[in-house]
């Protein structure tokens, strides 16, 4: 079933397309990922789908219901949560902090349950840390709770925010370069953490350099260029695909490492 | 009473035992007592300034407007319309509720130095129309004989024990919402605020809303602190809403820490003494405070309640690593191998990816 309908999504900036008329679907229970060459689109791609930016043309589609124009907050609260390309984390607070602060889009509480100590401030607190402690030890990064995030090492940072994503329960996870900046020996690990991912009901939109890595996890690829698609298919396909390999693969393999 | 095993709370809890066993020592001084009673209805207001600026990090440069709000409304109420004290207080604080949310109706499309900007031209609109609109707030003339709250039974709130008393007891109410704010989904929504508008954004946070509501309960506390002052004072001018107030309260967080329960009230008790002592020196107290709030921004930039903060969790960050290392075997709550010390850092690593291949 299809998850995400994008239909001919475009954004101007001045002058510019930064995203032009792109198609995508992303069927539920898969890992479909987007790749092309720096400049190509994809973050703005992932903005206009998550709300940060509103497309000047097409449609987003979330489980049948039209989230164009919805707010980050709508969006999140829908059901789609994403991480950032460049590691987001509250720095100051501790690794379960941080994860606590991704149930906030679930938290009915108001000020009043927390002054009066209400029942259903009582029951939310600790749902909100049961479905925390389940994100940091699904991300396998438990042991690391009470060290603050700016004192772990990158890839448990990038656990972190993986775990934040987590903790607002969604149904669509948009990563952006979830394993940059991770030495290549941890890199495998964090995609065996990105694969089980559908099997517990979340399903996969990725932008990743590691093509590697991409090829061992996506099951649909999206190539995008200058904006636009390129090409669009299962990773044998995009492999042999000879526009890609002009545009992207065969000029840039030196650069991907 | 694991209350008691928290540095933090044992702090705050210390502070106010202090502050109230201070009749006891003050008891007939009745000068004293009065000076300490308005510190705590300044104390009030920074808690106010500590919900915006302290937890959501937005600079307010209007509490002092809303002191002056909640100063007038009672003021003028009890003597001009000559309501009971705590009918006039109750619609008083309503009032700079309302006018506190209204004004975060703009207030939440702003960040920044927009947002001090924005706000303190709401404070300097407020102090306008108290110092100049005669027919109503009588300008530079003041409202005199604000009347005293109304006793019941015993109660003589003419007694400037009793008095002491109310405002402590308003006070305690204030450092408990604050308290229930900072460990609730509440304080962690102005928290994530306060560090990145961007994430929050992104985590589904309600930035512009949340903002708002702050900005409202800030003035709430304000006008409460107003309130109370007027009928402390009994006399007030159009300086209770000047900017000079505003500042005031900044001085009081900046010495106190910002974002901690207890740092408003110490900060408000310290600098209100430290003005007592320059009280001969008014126009040149800023001369001697200045260097001290440059100092402290210095090298104590989160006040003295966040200092101490900052030694007590490096102290149990390294008790913690300590008792890891005595203890190497010990499960963690996961029912896996307890967490690493750097050396170990590997083999956790490999410990994971079974969790997240199952």
């Amino acid at each position: 079933m299809t998850l995400l309908e994008v239909r001919g999504l475009g954004k101007r900036f001045g002058g510019l397309d930064a995203v032009k008329s792109v198609d995508l679907d992303v069927d539920e229970g898969r890992i479909t990922a987007v790749i092309g060459p720096n400049g190509a689109g994809k973050s703005t791609l992932f903005n206009l789908i998550h709300g940060f930016y509103h497309p000047t043309a097409g449609t987003v589609t979330f489980r049948g219901d039209d989230i164009t124009h919805s707010s980050p907050h709508r969006t999140v609260a829908g059901g789609i949560a994403r991480t950032f390309q460049t590691t987001n984390l509250f720095e100051d607070s501790t690794v379960l902090e941080n994860v606590l602060a991704g149930r906030i889009v679930r938290s009915k509480s108001t000020i009043f349950d927390a002054v009066f100590h209400t029942p259903r401030h009582r029951r939310e607190s600790r749902v909100n840390e049961d479905k925390a402690m389940e994100a940091l030890e699904y991300c396998g990064i438990a042991e690391h709770r009470h060290d603050l995030a700016s004192n772990v090492p990158q890839e448990v940072q990038k656990r972190t925010a993986v775990a934040m994503a987590l903790a607002t329960e969604p149904e669509l996870l948009l990563l952006d370069e979830p394993a940059g900046g991770i030495p290549e020996e941890e890199t495998a690990d964090f995609g065996d953490l990105i694969r089980s991912l559908p099997g517990q009901g979340v399903s996969v939109l990725l932008v990743e350099h590691k093509m590697t890595m991409i090829m061992g996890l996506a099951d649909t690829i999206l190539v995008l260029d200058h904006g636009q698609k390129l090409a669009l298919g299962t990773p044998a396909e995009i492999q042999s695909n000879p526009d890609v390999i002009r545009a992207y693969l065969g000029s840039s393999t030196d650069e991907e490492n | 009473m694991n209350a008691l095993k928290n540095p933090r709370l044992l702090g705050t809890f210390a502070v106010v035992v202090l502050i109230g066993a201070a009749p006891a020592v003050f008891a007939g001084e009745n000068y004293a007592m009065r000076v300490i009673t308005v510190g705590m209805c300044a104390a009030i207001a920074v808690y106010g300034l500590n919900i915006i600026l302290g937890f959501t990090g937005q600079l307010s440069l209007a509490q002092g407007g809303f002191f002056g709000i909640g100063a007038y409304g009672v003021g003028l109420l009890t003597t001009d319309y000559d309501w009971s004290f705590w009918s006039a207080f109750f619609v008083s604080v309503i009032g700079t509720a309302v006018i506190g949310y209204l004004c975060g109706l703009i207030a939440l499309r702003t960040k920044d130095e927009y947002f001090a900007i924005f706000t303190m031209a709401i404070g300097f609109i407020i102090f306008l129309v108290i110092s100049r609109w005669e027919a109503v707030t009588h300008a530079h003339s003041g409202v005199n004989n604000v009347k005293f709250p109304e006793g019941a039974g015993i109660v003589d709130f003419s007694s400037p024990i009793a008095m002491f008393y109310l405002v402590f007891l308003v006070l305690l109410i204030c450092i408990y919402i604050t308290h229930a704010i900072r460990r609730s989904s509440v304080g962690r929504t102005l928290l994530t605020i306060r560090t990145s508008e961007d994430l929050a954004d992104a985590i589904g946070v309600r930035v512009g809303f949340s903002k708002q509501l702050a900005f409202a309960a800030s003035a709430v506390f304000g006008g409460i602190g107003g309130g109370l002052y007027a009928t402390v004072v009994g006399f007030i001018g159009p300086d209770a809403a000047s900017i000079d107030k505003t500042f005031e309260f900044l001085m009081f967080i900046l010495v106190g820490g910002m974002g901690t329960v207890a740092g408003p009230l110490l900060g408000s008790m310290i600098v209100t003494f430290l003005f007592e002592l320059f009280q001969d020196f008014q126009a040149y107290r800023f001369i001697v405070l200045g260097p001290i709030i440059v100092a402290l921004v210095i090298f104590a930039p989160r006040g003295i309640i966040g200092y101490l903060g900052e030694f007590i969790d490096r102290r149990n960050r390294r008790r913690r690593l300590a008792g890891m290392r005595r203890s190497p075997k010990e499960t963690g709550p996961d029912g896996r191998s307890a967490a690493p010390t750097a050396e170990t850092m590997t083999e956790s690593g490999a410990g994971t990816t079974s969790e997240e291949t199952k």
